[in-house]
């Protein structure tokens, strides 16, 4: 039997370790739950909240109404106030249903969705676990895992809408997890890596070395990426598990209060975790900072704050980018109409899946015989020397790079002029039905 | 992989939970009657075996589990469940003298392989010396593996991945010979 | 004694290998259902993954050259590659034999008994 001191030191042992260097289990599982209530907990409520008001904003001013105005400035406090609604209303379950996987399901939603947020780069040090070998793919483990909350929901909700939405998840989210995985893997080749920190700072350097411009097939790929992570998160126009117009609301039928609240939680930060994925792996997560970053690590006189400050700025940069994403994610809901389940499936298997492939074969080809100058011009290479641009295949590289640039841009502007114009037409609309013409008898 | 390291308390408390996890849900799996359910603990005892992989060092395994088994085979596990759903109501039960021999030969299994488990722990046989840490398992080194010292198995099995989707969809696909012949 | 509760060895995994496989056997012994069966099959190739990824970093983690083997981890990949394969065969036999009888009862599956 153990005796009074040995219990003694295996206690202290267990509470605090072997000093700071290994510190003992349960300062280490307090330590984690501190991180996790300080800054994972937060963080997901707050996105939630903006999320819904910004959906809600985006959906209202499409269609030529404000949106939600009257709690707090510009309404931004509404979904605080639809917050503590949700949290005072009766939790309801259903009789028949399977009572107890029913109260679960929310959390098999939530759960890996929020764990996902551990391999997000917020910034070359802000991230949870710095050196994940393979983040980007435990990030797409954990989207692959949350559909199983949808399933159970519906399954447990004892009722024929609730089960057909799960249905349709189930086979939706299953076959868009192929092309999700191989327009991403077309990405990966490209980058070389499937460390999330690594392939954000190696993008740094300017507008033509993001990862989306790289190489042809790795622009096509991002809009291949879009359109499957809308489909693998259910968002619009690929939400048949919840459409509404047929199906009530899907697995959501049943749903009232606090549980309901939990998968629209799930949903909006899967969004962000699709958007960020999006970002990291194509729109250059860090910016410019990632060059300084590289280059204040190799500097032995680089100072802490620098570091701390570029992390930071990193960071708003990484948000506002995977924002960007949703906010066409948003666009996209409120604009084009929900397809029926067999053309989902159509475009899956037989529009992105072939197209997936044969990207994956094309940028094979390219990584063979296209080798890749990143970095910036006259530091790593000189564009305007003959010498330079004719090693190895650089100026061909150089150049589909410098022209993916230009179409992207152009189709950022466009898209800009267009929003700018049809935002100027909506105004004008409004001041004439302020001030209607006199009636010409 | 910090938390991989033996003797850290950290990993101890974390494999206790991952293990405990994964064990309860298989008893769940076990002894459950509702086929959902039994569905639902495979799904935590498959999460709870994924963080044991990463605990392990294994994260790529990790992940593969959860993408493979978690967001793959068990969603089709479940679709077949949705799919032959109407007998849900008409319980299974097992009969008594059944589940008594699955009973003891399961608890006659798990002694002997306990028992000899501690005899060859005792003797030593295991030589319990986890890799030195520095020796994580980077993702290039698996598929360097795999297209080289494996790449027989791999072509054999992508082979037969190929055969089995031929032969799925052929199966699935026959048509129902009349309602139902026999009850 | 009391640090080898906290040191976690291969023992370790490899009890609760143990653990799992008596699980699922249990599972495929007792369960009329043919797709609970499949659940059943499941646990014990996860029993069986551990213990080759258990062994992979604890006992045959050096190759002879003294890299870093990964036979466990690998072979651990293709079991559960093969584990998917076995479930689309299995799923749609179940399927196939649901038209026919419209059961998933292993039971009633004896047509071919003489």
């Amino acid at each position: 039997m153990l005796s009074m001191a040995e219990a003694g030191t295996f206690f202290e042992q267990l509470f605090f370790g072997w000093g700071s260097e290994r510190p003992g289990a349960v300062v280490s599982v307090i330590y984690g739950m501190i991180v996790v209530v300080v800054f994972f907990m937060p963080f997901v409520s707050v996105l939630g909240m903006i999320c819904i008001w910004g959906e809600r904003k985006v959906a209202g001013h499409m269609q030529n109404r404000p949106g939600p105005n009257r709690v707090g400035p510009f309404g931004l406090l509404q979904s605080l106030a639809d917050g503590a609604k949700c949290v005072m209303k009766e939790d309801l379950v259903p009789e028949l249903g399977d009572r107890a996987l029913f109260r679960l399901a929310p959390y098999v939603a939530f759960a890996p969705v929020f764990v996902a947020l551990v391999a997000i780069p917020f910034g070359p040090e802000l991230t949870f676990e710095r050196h994940l070998n393979s983040g980007l793919f435990l990030i797409l483990a954990m989207l692959s895992v949350e559909v199983m909350g949808v399933i159970i929901a519906g399954w447990s909700s004892h009722n024929k809408w609730s089960t057909f939405g799960a249905m349709r998840e189930a086979c939706q989210m299953v076959s868009y997890e192929i092309p999700l995985g191989l327009s991403l893997l077309v990405g990966v080749m490209a980058a070389g890596t499937l460390n999330v920190v690594d392939m954000g700072l190696e993008q740094g350097g300017g507008l033509h070395t993001w990862g989306i411009f790289r190489s042809p097939f790795v622009f096509l790929a991002f809009f291949v990426y879009f359109v499957a992570s809308l489909a693998a998160n259910k968002r619009a126009p690929f939400d048949l598990a919840e459409s509404d117009s047929e199906l009530v609301a899907g697995y959501l039928t049943e749903y009232s209060g606090m549980r309901w609240a939990f998968f629209f939680f799930a949903e909006y930060t899967a969004m962000f975790v699709v958007g960020g994925i999006q970002a990291a792996l194509f729109l250059d997560p860090f910016g410019l900072i990632g060059y300084y970053h590289n280059q204040l690590s190799a500097d032995p006189q680089g100072h802490w704050v620098g570091m701390v400050v570029l992390n930071v700025m990193a960071a708003t940069i990484f948000i506002g980018k995977a924002g960007a994403v949703i906010l066409v994610q948003m666009w996209l809901r409120w604009t084009l109409p929900r397809p029926r389940i067999d053309q989902v499936l159509y475009v899956c298997v037989k529009v992105l899946l072939p197209m997936g492939c044969v990207l994956l074969l094309g940028e094979a080809l390219w990584q063979l015989f296209v080798p890749w100058r990143g970095g910036i011009p006259w530091k790593d290479y000189n564009p305007l020397s003959w010498g330079d641009l004719m090693k190895g295949g650089t100026a061909v590289g150089l150049g589909v790079q410098l022209a993916l640039m230009m179409v992207g841009v152009g189709m950022v502007v466009a898209v800009v002029v267009w929003v700018g114009r049809s935002a100027l037409d909506a105004k004008s609309v409004k001041k004439r039905r302020a001030e209607p013409e006199a009636i010409v008898v | 992989m910090m938390l991989g390291q033996a003797g850290f308390p950290m990993g101890a408390v974390l494999f206790y939970g991952f293990a405990l996890g994964a064990g309860l849900s298989a008893m769940g799996v076990a002894l459950s009657r509702n086929i959902v359910r039994q569905a639902v603990c495979l799904l935590f005892a498959l999460a709870s075996v994924a963080g044991l992989y990463y605990l392990l060092g294994c994260e790529f395994l990790a992940a593969v589990q959860l993408v493979v088994y978690a967001g793959g085979t068990l969603i089709l596990i479940v679709f077949g469940v949705m799919l032959t759903s109407s007998e849900l109501s008409a319980k299974f039960v097992p009969r008594r003298g059944e589940v008594m021999v699955a009973l003891g030969i399961g608890a006659v299994l798990l002694m002997g392989l306990i028992v000899g488990l501690c005899a060859a722990a005792g003797s030593g046989a295991f030589g319990d010396a986890p890799l030195a840490l520095d020796r994580d398992y980077p993702v290039d080194r698996l598929g360097l593996a795999m297209l080289g010292d494996y790449l027989a198995p791999f072509e054999v099995v992508s082979v037969l991945l190929l055969v089995v989707m031929i032969g799925a969809a052929y199966l699935a696909k026959a048509r129902r010979k009349g309602q139902g012949v026999q009850g | 004694m009391v640090m080898g509760v906290m040191e976690i060895g291969l023992a370790h995994y490899l009890v609760l290998g143990a653990v799992l496989l008596v699980c699922g056997l249990v599972t495929i012994l007792t369960k009329r259902n043919a797709i609970g069966i499949l659940i059943g099959v499941e646990l014990v190739l996860n029993a069986a993954n551990i213990n080759l990824v258990a062994f992979n970093r604890y006992s045959h983690g050096v190759s002879e050259g003294g890299g870093v083997a990964l036979a466990g981890q690998v072979f651990a990949i293709f079991v559960i590659v093969l584990a998917a394969a076995e479930a689309a065969v299995a799923l749609s036999i179940f399927l196939n034999f649901y038209n026919n009888f419209t059961s998933v009862d292993v039971e009633k599956a004896k047509e071919l008994r003489g």
